[in-house]
């Protein structure tokens, strides 16, 4: 038996006590929805685990209405030192209940259990526990000394991340004295489901968190609703522009989190294990289903060799398969239809030139896998270098001076991430001002806290979620009183009181 | 005999020159009671775009500044617009037909909004950027970083604006570092123009700040759906017909620009229009465990 061979440690499915079917969480309770309801599947085994509600314009419509009776009659009404006491009975169920969610998540969305134990459903609590805070301090957050809630938002995220995002969007909009509708990502609303029943358990009002699920359909339906005052949404840029199109003249505040195509810069004086780290945590984290992905190696050229070299290797050391087993590393891509997209860009990256690796590893018959990747002799102008492709795979391209690297890091619509790999603090710092990206990791990456601000330049989108900046999205500012105003309408005291010092 | 004067002739500024319509165009500017002003220059679509390439093309630079120089830069506009006065006062007079008094006030309240923006150019990282206490071994700071380039349609009503309008759009863009196209006020665009002779006069960059002179419904579509703008700012846009500032904002979902809503008149001096043209990046770097 060599070091790479364990014995299985699955991680038991007893703790889950899942129901057979979920309807829609409207008004504090589960309701049927009036759309086609599906099944949510494990994309490791592609069997179904439950069947879930699809919510049509109609059920979005009672959605909003009891967000807004929920707004008017209770949450805008509370005292800010309430909501936050909910916020934090809210972190403490989800801190729990960490296991089962953790679970319930690998299962739903095909991520190790590693990964949703220790980064994901942690997150989540301390989300909500940080914003719970914030609660009654809004007057601290910057945002004039009066800052108002929005009213109802809509808030529509992805798969990657299901129930963490669902925190960055519910914590700072109930912090901020918003209610909210959410939709889940269809291939992924288990725990959002999960997250009701929290809601009910922490006696949360009723309306003030409405979960809907459905596809596009019901996304659209729910930006698109004329009561809503916010949208907030995290997902690709093609719906990331529909949505800004949608909300363009309405007076609806948006924040689009997109996507990425973060570069990950290495200088040939970086830590070089600790790099190698990096890197692999960059683009193999979460499948590579993450928009931050370091998905672009820019490395520098004389070390070139050698890094690939090691990447290799340390490639060859990742374990891919069951997303329950505590040894796992690499899981399931989240459905075909992403599968089916991470195949095709790289069948392009070999057809435009690039040189293909992948480690031996070996792909279970069921369910959607994708052994992790790596492409070397890509240039700047392949598809590989420039499409975002949300999978477990990296293209490595070369610099040889700093300005260089800032060039080819920058040459992107994206702005959403970027990493730097240098023991010379001076170098990055000058580097990490240039880069045109919202979250610099150096000598670290794809690190998240509820206290960080996130989001992107470009066409990653804009606002921030996370951190003080976060509540900007949710609150109107009740701004400050320039005092230019009343100098400039009354005579020029100023000018005359020179003059006279003057004479 | 009173002495013939000399007219000015009233060009577009792009990239610290001062170009005729490259498409040779004109059009007539008039006082409030259809007297002959000038003949200003009519901005093409071309225009637009070499008014874009100049503002990319100046944007790194002028962001690289220390605050403490870019302010020190706003301050110099103040301080020669001062020296000005009387000019501007003319030009409002004879664009706007306002009394002498009313024209004055409109220069004096310009001139404090540059000193007030100035005096933000380093002082508003301080308030709009935060230290992050991080659950681990870690450094993590956010600091607000200019968008880029930013296109405006500086406000349009017919009187009270033309200066005071086109400053208070185009400060609190370029103060964090931005640079910037400005469509100025269509009727009245000849103090823009003079504005624009003050600042290739006091230390802005070539680029920085370009001014184009013409119609913003011909101009703002290009503006809008141009790859290169990253924000667009609508102040002015509300006049445009049949609520056409609701398609810019649609063209400019194209490219994922930061679109800021119409105002009414000069939008008042605010560290909201600052931080409206800047993104926050956090920095992440790790500790030692010593």
């Amino acid at each position: 038996m060599s070091f790479l061979e364990y014995a299985p440690a699955p991680e038991s499915t007893a703790i889950l006590n899942l129901r057979d079917s979920y309807g829609l969480f409207i008004d504090g309770e589960f309701v049927d929805g009036h759309g086609a309801a599906f099944a949510t599947i494990s994309p490791s085994t592609e069997k179904r685990i439950a069947e879930v509600a699809c919510a049509d314009a109609s059920d979005v419509d009672r959605a909003v209405a009891a967000a807004r009776r929920a707004y008017d009659r209770t949450w805008s009404r509370m005292s800010g030192g309430d909501r936050g006491k909910y916020l934090f009975r809210i972190a403490r169920l989800v801190q729990e209940r960490a296991r089962e969610l953790a679970v319930a998540e690998s299962l739903d969305n095909g991520k190790p259990i590693k990964e949703t134990r220790d980064v994901d459903i942690p997150l989540v609590a301390a989300w909500f526990f940080y914003y719970a805070g914030w609660a009654d301090k809004l007057e601290y957050a910057g945002l004039g000394s009066a800052p108002r809630a929005l009213g109802v938002a809509a808030q529509v995220i992805p798969w990657n991340f299901p129930l963490l995002m669902l925190a960055w969007k519910i914590a700072p909009a109930l912090a901020a004295g918003n209610t909210v509708v959410l939709k889940p990502a269809e291939t992924t609303p288990l725990t959002a489901l999960l997250f009701a029943e929290i809601c009910q358990q922490a006696d949360l009002p009723a309306g003030v968190v409405n979960i809907i699920t459905g596809a596009g359909e019901t996304g659209r339906a729910l930006v698109s609703h004329d009561d809503v005052n916010k949208v907030a949404f995290t997902g690709s840029t093609p719906v990331g522009r529909e949505i800004a199109r949608a909300v363009a003249g309405t007076g609806k505040k948006l924040t689009l989190e997109l996507g990425g195509k973060g570069a990950n810069i290495v200088f040939d004086d970086a830590a070089m294990d600790q790099a190698v780290e990096g890197i692999v945590s960059g683009i193999f984290f979460n499948q590579g289903h993450v928009c931050c992905a370091g998905s672009r190696l820019l490395v520098q050229e004389n070390i070139h060799d050698e890094l690939v070299d090691r990447l290799k290797t340390r490639l060859s050391t990742l374990r891919l398969g069951d997303p329950l087993d505590k040894n796992t590393d690499i899981g399931a891509i989240n459905s075909r239809e992403q599968l089916d997209r991470i195949r095709a860009l790289s069948e392009i990256g070999e057809q435009e030139g690039a040189e293909r690796w992948s480690p031996a590893c070996e792909i279970p018959s069921n369910g959607f896998w994708f052994a992790p990747t790596i492409f070397t002799n890509v240039s700047t102008s392949h598809r590989i270098a420039r499409d975002e492709i949300f999978g477990p795979v990296l293209s490595v391209l070369t610099f040889r001076t700093p300005e260089e690297a800032v060039a080819k890091a920058n040459n992107t619509p994206y702005g959403l991430s970027a990493g730097i790999w240098t023991e010379k603090a001076s170098r990055m710092l000058a580097l990490a001002d240039r880069l045109r990206a919202g979250v610099v990791w150096a000598n670290t990456f794809n690190k998240f806290d509820p206290a960080s601000p996130f989001g992107g330049y470009k066409e990653s989108g804009y606002g921030r979620e996370g951190g003080r900046h976060g509540l900007a999205a949710y609150l109107e500012a009740s701004g400050w009183q320039a005092p230019i105003e009343s100098s400039a309408a009354s005579p020029r005291s100023g000018r005359k009181a020179r003059k006279a010092v003057a004479k | 005999m009173s002495r013939l004067s000399v007219p000015k002739t009233y060009k577009l500024a792009i990239g610290g020159a001062f170009p005729r319509s490259e498409s040779g165009r004109t059009y007539v500017v008039t006082s409030p009671s259809g007297e002959f002003l000038a003949n200003a220059s009519l901005a093409s679509r071309k225009d637009a775009r070499d008014a874009v390439v100049a503002a990319r093309g100046a944007q790194a630079k002028w962001a690289g500044a220390t605050a403490y120089n870019r302010g020190q830069v706003l301050y110099r506009i103040a301080e020669l617009l001062e020296g000005r006065r009387a000019q501007f006062v003319d030009e409002i007079v004879q664009s706007e037909g306002v009394t002498a008094a009313v024209a004055g006030a409109q220069v004096d309240a310009t001139i404090d909004l540059w000193v007030w923006y100035a005096g933000w150019a380093d002082k508003y990282a301080q308030v709009a950027g935060n230290g992050n206490p991080v659950s681990g071994p870690y450094f993590n700071l956010s600091v607000p970083d200019a968008t880029g380039v930013v296109a405006t349609i500086a406000p349009q009503d017919r009187t009270g604006v033309s200066l005071l309008g086109l400053a208070a759009v185009v400060a609190p863009i370029v103060l964090s570092g931005n640079t910037v196209v400005v469509v100025a006020n269509e009727a009245a665009p000849l103090s823009a123009i003079s504005l624009a002779e003050v600042l290739a006069t006091s230390d802005v960059p070539g680029g920085v700040v370009n001014v184009l002179t013409g119609s913003p419904a011909e101009l703002a579509p290009w503006l809008a759906s141009h790859a290169d703008v990253n924000a667009l700012d609508l102040a002015g846009a509300g006049s445009l017909a049949d609520g056409a500032w609701v398609d810019l904002q649609i063209t400019a979902a194209e490219t994922l620009k930061r679109v800021l809503p119409p105002v009414e008149g000069a939008p008042a001096p605010s560290l909201e229009r600052i931080t409206a043209f800047v993104e926050t990046k956090t920095v992440w770097h790790t500790k030692a465990m010593l």
